[in-house]
């Protein structure tokens, strides 16, 4: 059996685990195994919709201390409820929640794990999942050895597929939740904006801006997009935008459907960060920027004039 | 107060990817090898910081690999650390790895270990939690601060848009990035006295690997660059929404 976890925040499920859904549904076809899902904790939807997504049973462990991440408590349960259930795969969607429990989940289960896997695995010689390496530079082919294989799959790197008549049947779980030994203070969310790893666009600035008072054009490009807004290392450093926003190889690798960068360089290191994109567009007044190398568009200008133009054309459209 | 920090050999961020053996094999030649810089410039410089603040906080460093990790680990040294080991083998398997640093750390017993929240080269994201798991730690993932009062860690972590501070008992695994601490340069004493720190090379212990690579490859390179006039935004906002269809 595929089991696939449903990761959620606030009561609502994350983009990023309908992927991990439709992955798991599709690995499981492969298989000629089902394929159900797995939540722990509470969500505000009901649960047996997630049958939209092709899962025959949504396993619940429903428990509101398992709201918050604690990899000791969470890995506990769910290697728990994988065994009980006689779970072969389990899928993850490669995000925060993901590498703070997955690896202790594969240690409980004695399970090979692949994380950031962006295909489905090749059967025909054993059990190999294509994954990116070198920030996105390259890839590898990595064969699980073990019985018990569990793959954290990187966002946005495969389609969901929804059928608005599905049911799954809920189960629930009777697993007890150990105490955690971790106190959570305070929570800082980023609200009414799109998470920079789950926006399907992304508009993101550089040194190029000038100063922290110009992002209003931004802003603006980025609301018309409904986009989330990033950055380049240097503005973050310096203080002119927050440093969630910081894409690249120190800061979040993204791989949105669209990425356009307004006035950044495009070095390698902020390369490392998006070159999984879909489709890059490029706005740099000097024609011999780096970045046009590994861009789709580009317009050779000044962000300042048009930048502006871009956000009223794009407007026109929609 | 005794902290090992795990210390990984990546290639430089610039570094060409290429690949040998039939792509079986990352092609190093030319290439300079750091040490990952989540493991230097927050989990070990952090170290460093508490040591400072507090004398008898003793660091040691760990790093599986070859010895062609040798000079990294001293470059590590140089930075700050008491001693370091390196356990002298190249297999590539996360449990692997993680195994054979929780075998040495359950003798000598750390009240924090730390580690980069991934290796650039690989970007697995899980030595940390294997370690965690092993030691049966808690373990507070993609640390952005660490602070330390008594036996008690304040953390904050990057969570799912957004982050979190939690409060946690010492002992505990935590993985490092950005904000921990700013980037340090080793100075000349540091060099000189990392000659004479001792690097004890020890044997793996017998692990079974769960995963193996198998083999590497490029994703397809970009057709080339569409360049649209500076004055005619409209056609790349027509590009985006009935060519690329991501508008
Ligand atoms: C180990 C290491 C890790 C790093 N990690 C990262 C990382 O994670 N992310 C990251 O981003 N960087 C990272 N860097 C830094 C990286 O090397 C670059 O220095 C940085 O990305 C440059 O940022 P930038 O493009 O905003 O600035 P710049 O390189 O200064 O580029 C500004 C660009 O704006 C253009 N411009 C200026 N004015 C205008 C205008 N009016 N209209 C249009 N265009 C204009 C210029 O032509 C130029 O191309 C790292 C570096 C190292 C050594
Ligand atoms: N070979 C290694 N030796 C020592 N520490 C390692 C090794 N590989 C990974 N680590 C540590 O584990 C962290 C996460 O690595 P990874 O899980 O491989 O992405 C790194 O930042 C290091 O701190």
């Amino acid at each position: 059996m595929v089991l696939i976890y449903i990761d959620h925040s606030e009561g609502q499920i994350k983009k990023s685990s309908f992927e991990a859904l439709t992955y798991g549904v599709e690995l499981a076809k492969l298989l000629g195994t089902e394929a159900n899902g797995i939540i722990a904790g509470t969500i505000d939807e009901n649960p047996e919709d997630l049958g939209q997504y092709g899962i025959g049973k949504v396993f619940q462990v429903n428990n509101p201390e398992l709201n918050a991440v604690d990899a000791a408590v969470l890995a506990n349960v769910i290697a728990r409820a994988a065994k009980e259930n006689d779970a072969k795969e389990i899928i993850f969607s490669h995000n925060t929640t993901a590498k703070t429990i997955a690896p202790r989940v594969a240690v409980r289960l004695n399970a090979g794990l692949v994380s950031g896997a962006t295909a489905l695995p090749e059967l025909t010689d054993g059990f190999i999942v294509k994954k990116s390496v070198f920030s996105g530079k390259a890839f590898a082919n990595v064969k699980i050895l073990t019985d018990t294989k569990i793959i954290s799959l990187n966002p946005n790197s495969f389609h969901t597929t929804k059928n608005e008549t599905g049911k799954a049947e809920l189960v629930q779980l009777n697993i007890p939740v150990p105490a955690s030994s971790i106190k959570v203070i305070s929570v800082n969310k980023v609200r009414g904006e799109v998470p920079l790893t789950e926006a399907e666009i992304v508009v993101s600035a550089g040194r190029g801006l000038k100063g922290p008072e110009n992002w209003g054009m931004v802003e603006d490009l980025a609301k018309t997009l409904h986009a989330a807004t990033a950055c380049s290392r240097p503005v973050a450093d310096s203080g002119w935008r927050p440093h969630h926003e910081h894409v690249g190889q120190t800061g979040i690798q993204i791989a949105p459907d669209l990425y356009i960068a307004l006035g950044i360089s495009g070095a390698i290191q902020h390369l490392a960060g998006v070159n999984r994109s879909k489709t890059i567009v490029v706005i740099n007044k000097d024609p011999e920027a780096p970045f046009f190398k590994s861009a789709d568009y580009g317009i050779v200008g000044d962000v300042f004039e048009v930048v502006p133009k871009l956000t009223e054309e794009i407007k026109k459209i929609l | 107060m005794k902290i090992l920090v795990c210390i990984s050999k990546t290639p430089d961020t610039t570094a060409r990817i290429a690949f040998k053996d039939d792509n079986t094999k990352f092609d190093d030649a030319g290439v300079q090898w750091i040490i990952n810089p989540y493991d230097e410039w927050y989990a070990l410089v952090r170290a460093i910081e508490l040591k400072e603040k507090d004398p008898s906080v003793v660091i040691h460093l760990i790093t599986v690999g070859g010895p062609d990790c040798d000079p990294v680990i001293r470059k590590a040294l140089a930075l700050g650390g008491d001693q370091a080991t390196r356990v002298n083998s190249t297999e590539a398997d996360s449990f692997n790895i993680a195994s054979q640093i929780s075998a040495i750390a359950k003798e000598e017993k750390y009240d924090l270990v730390m580690t980069g929240k991934e290796t650039i080269d690989f970007n697995s994201a899980s030595v940390g939690g294997m370690i965690s798991e092993l030691l049966e730690y808690p373990y507070v993932s993609l640390a952005t601060k660490f602070d330390l009062s008594g036996e008690t860690a304040t953390i904050t972590r990057e969570i799912e848009g957004g982050e979190e501070m939690v409060e946690v008992k010492l002992p505990l695994v935590v993985s490092c990035q950005k904000g921990m601490a700013e980037q340090r340069i080793p100075n000349m004493r540091g060099i000189m006295s990392a000659r004479t720190k001792p690097l004890k090379v020890v044997e793996p212990t017998a692990v079974a690997a769960t995963t193996q690579y198998l083999n590497f490859g490029m994703p397809p390179a970009k057709a080339g660059v569409k360049l649209v006039a500076a004055d005619n935004v409209a056609e790349l906002v027509r590009l985006l929404h009935e060519e690329a269809k991501v508008i």
